[in-house]
């Protein structure tokens, strides 16, 4: 099967068309060491006897300089890969700088075809190219298509598949490097070297990876004085313009496209960043509310419509509801007592079907007369952790799919063009706020979404502080043990103590970025020279695709890793000593309970470890089975309150009362102080929130890392968390402490400055001791 | 009459004549068209003022002001 890899400009309906020719075929993986996508599919030619053709897309670039990993990427695959051919997309409405590309990709000795995209947009606004005259300038076929359309496709496969084996590199570049350029050649061919003239025009471009060639150096001496780079970008442009005069004639326009007009609106002067902010506000609302559009009232005072158990269609029994019939329960999805968002719709509606599916596989089991411990591994163990994990997805996807569009349709690259400024500050570019902000719903997607960024220093910090943007699963935790606080304490307002932990989460992300940007990830800050593409509709069949891509990536996470550490998880938390299996009313008898009991100790400082006494050890395992995901942490608080008789209610769905009871037992036992005690609970809260994120998460971040970086990951936001949560009980229990913490910070501070300007280096003095001794 | 990139008020245009800066960034440049001989116009500042939008080779691009500095343009 002949191998061909699809070559071009971002933005030039790359993606379309492979889609539109590999259709199911196509698979997405990472390119070997970088956190590129590699998508491969195969395109099935009609007519008998044809052989398939395999189809490489390459990820969007603008040349192939090796300054990105994209271009790197692709550069080694068609030097090295041995691909049969390239097709080159271009764009036809911006021939200029798509051909740009084209002129590098001649200079190598793999069969090129050029497909002119986006006839039909050149058409329709009146211009004209002369798709034969280009071949004969370029020397190599040109195919005019439509991608979106799917027209002119065939023509192009068949054109490609009748390409000669052989190719022999050709350059625009002539004249002013002639003497240098044959110098060059001369010494990649007794190299014996594949495509000599493209590694040659790169050493003169005095490009990284040729100069690394031994002997290569030699041969750039005859130019030594010379600005060969921009000579060669030049003579690639002359090239183009003068060539193009033949091949496109422009019609005459309006000066404002409908593209500019939207444009106008979205990046005004005032009214960017309040269009920006509704419109984010818009995404999460339609993600996460449980009052669509307000429709039930702003607060819970203007609440008027009834919930299901009001209107009489279920009862309350035990803490839980009854519902009447299924035509009850699936109301309950879409409303009760307020109606839902799609996001929140979507997800009640899976998790609905999955809870039947638990429910009726552990009755199979009680039925079947299966041991205790056998239907709670089963139900609870395995089934309830992989359901726990999948019940994301929608909210997730529904995320994702409107980030999607915000990318396809242009408005992302504006987002950013709007906030690089701010972002600058802390070393980052614009286009890191995206994921940041989308950590506030769920810190997978967010972390998926840094592969924007193409500094890998950027990625790295940015991923590193997205867990700080409390995310949807963190929001319970904050709720009820704000809530406890209100409840047991009678103090405060725990609206706002929840908005004011958002707030230390962001306030402590830009501090780590800061810290971070000037010592173990310092590098320039990435330039910001980005295209802005046209506005465009998003294409329903690429937001599919692309959602099905992250869907199959996400459940194949949810059955390997997440499913072994809940098993793990929910095994030591049933396991006596003795190999005895523990029901869930016992859990302060097991593994994991002694556990948390001797960990309890390291919490100490922290806040909330040995001085709350003999039940502080609920803390701990909480903050335990919180690594495996964060709605657990809620989760062990309300069946340890029950395990140490806190609390004996039937249970409630926020563990409010459960935790209010919890800190009354802890309060009485221990003889607390109150203010001590708060600043404990706060600092617990920040715990959670800064600390190592849930598995889900965890294998996102790991993916999308730099290799090797994933570890020092996780040690950073263990430190990160310890140091946060201990000044926040420090300063919240010893309110002086807090010059104690400022002048910490300052010192700090004051070192890294002075080691970075070159005047004073402590960790110098460490080496220096080492050496004496 | 010879001014930076940077230095451009909103709808002023203009002819590269050269490219200064070094490394990453000038050769970015170069790739996303940035050469001498090619006529560039300030379309807009984003709200903060930084970074800006030029039209270029029939397209529109964004850089920062840091950069466009590397820039030299000749008012026609």
């Amino acid at each position: 099967m002949k191998t061909f890899a699809l070559a071009g400009n971002p933005n030039c309906g790359k993606t379309t068309l492979f889609n539109a020719l590999t259709g199911s075929t196509a698979h997405v993986g990472n390119w070997p060491g970088v956190t590129v996508d590699r998508r491969e599919g195969v395109y099935k030619r009609g007519g008998k006897g044809a052989e398939s053709i395999k189809i490489v897309d390459l990820p969007g670039i603008y040349s192939l300089s090796p300054y990105t990993p994209e271009e790197v990427v692709s550069r080694n695959y068609i030097l090295e890969g041995q691909p049969d051919g390239i097709i080159n997309i271009v764009d036809a409405t911006n021939l200029e700088r798509n051909l740009y590309l084209t002129t590098q990709l001649l200079e190598t000795d793999v069969p090129v075809i050029i497909a002119l995209n986006m006839m039909d947009e050149v058409e329709k606004s009146g211009d004209k190219i002369d798709a034969q005259a280009l071949e004969k300038t370029l020397g190599v076929p040109v195919v005019e298509i439509s991608a979106v359309k799917e027209t002119g496709i065939k023509n192009l496969m068949e054109r490609a598949a009748a390409l000669p084996a052989e190719r022999k590199g050709f350059t625009v570049l002539r004249g002013a490097i002639e003497k240098q350029l044959e110098a060059a050649c001369a010494f990649y061919e007794k190299e014996n070297c594949h495509s000599p003239l493209f590694h040659a025009v790169k050493l003169l471009e005095k490009d990284e990876i040729e100069l690394e060639r031994a002997g290569s150096q030699a041969v750039l001496q005859i130019s030594e004085d010379e600005d060969l780079e921009a000579v060669i970008a030049d003579g690639r442009y002359k090239f183009i313009s003068e060539n193009l005069s033949c091949v496109k004639t422009k019609a005459k326009r309006g000066f404002l496209t409908k593209s500019d007009k939207a444009d106008r609106v979205l990046t005004h002067r005032i009214w960017a960043i309040p269009i920006f902010l509704a419109v984010l506000f818009f995404i999460f609302h339609l993600t996460f509310s449980e009052n669509l559009f307000f429709l039930n009232g702003f607060t819970q005072s203007q609440a008027w419509m009834p919930s299901i158990v009001e209107l009489g269609l279920a009862e309350k029994a035990g803490g839980e509801i009854v519902y009447k019939n299924f035509g009850v329960e699936l109301l309950a999805v879409v409303y009760d007592g307020t109606v839902f968002s799609p996001g929140v719709i979507l997800t009640n509606f899976l998790n609905l079907f999955l809870d039947h599916i638990s429910s009726g596989v552990v009755t199979l089991m009680e039925n079947a007369g299966a041991a205790e411990w056998a239907t709670g591994l089963v139900g609870d163990g395995i089934l309830g952790g992989i359901f726990s994990v999948l019940g994301f997805l929608p909210q997730i996807l529904t995320l994702f799919l409107f980030f999607s569009v915000l990318e396809d349709s242009g408005y992302m690259s504006r987002i950013a063009f709007v906030l690089d400024r701010i972002f600058r500050r802390f070393g980052l570019s614009g286009r890191a706020f995206m994921p940041m902000i989308m950590g506030f719903g769920c810190s997978v997607p967010a972390a998926v979404n840094t592969r924007t960024l193409s500094d890998e220093n950027e990625r790295t910090a940015t991923i590193r502080v997205i867990p700080f943007f409390s995310c949807g699963a963190k929001l319970p935790i904050l709720t009820a043990v704000a809530g406890g606080i209100v409840a047991a304490f009678g103090v405060g307002n725990s609206d706002l103590i929840t908005y004011g932990m958002y707030v230390l989460g962001v306030v402590a992300a830009v501090i780590c970025v800061l810290l971070m940007r000037n010592t173990t990830l310092k590098g320039e800050t990435p330039p910001f020279i980005m295209e802005l593409p046209s506005y465009r509709l998003p294409r329903f069949k690429n937001l599919m695709l692309h959602l099905w891509d992250k869907t199959k990536h996400f459940v194949k996470k949810a059955f390997t890793v997440i499913f072994v550490s809940t098993v793990i998880i929910w095994l030591f938390s049933h396991l006596s000593f003795r190999w005895g299996y523990l029901p869930d009313e016992q859990m302060n008898e097991s593994v994991l309970a002694s556990v948390g009991m001797f960990l309890q100790p390291v919490f100490t400082p922290l806040g909330f470890g040995s001085q709350l006494g003999q039940f502080g050890w609920v803390f701990a395992v909480a903050a335990i089975t919180g690594l495996v995901a964060k709605e657990n942490v809620i989760a062990t608080f309300t069946t340890l309150a029950l395990c140490i008789g806190a609390y004996a209610g039937a249970g409630t769905e926020d563990g409010v009362e459960e935790l209010s009871g919890l800190i009354n037992v802890i309060t009485a036992d221990s003889g607390i102080s109150r203010g001590q005690f708060i600043a404990g609970l706060i600092a617990f809260i920040t715990f959670n929130m800064t600390t190592i994120p849930c598995f889900a998460a965890c294998a996102a971040a790991r993916a999308e890392l730099p290799k090797g970086k994933f570890k020092y990951t996780l040690l950073f936001w263990l430190a990160a968390s310890c140091v946060i949560s201990s000044a926040v009980y420090t300063i919240g229990s010893w309110w002086w402490t807090l010059f104690i913490w400022i002048f910490v910070i300052a010192v700090v501070t004051a070192l890294i400055v002075l080691k970075n300007t070159g005047k004073f280096d402590v960790l110098k003095i460490f080496k220096k001791n080492k050496k004496e001794d | 009459m010879n001014k930076l990139l940077s230095d451009f008020s909103v709808g002023e245009s203009g002819k590269i004549i050269k490219v200064n800066g070094e490394g990453r960034v000038r050769r970015r440049l170069f790739d996303m068209g940035v050469t001498p001989q090619a006529e560039v116009t300030l379309r807009k500042k984003a709200p903060l003022g930084d970074p800006m939008e030029v039209t270029l080779r029939g397209y529109e691009l964004t850089l920062r002001k840091s950069e466009a500095a590397c820039v030299e343009v000749e008012i026609l």
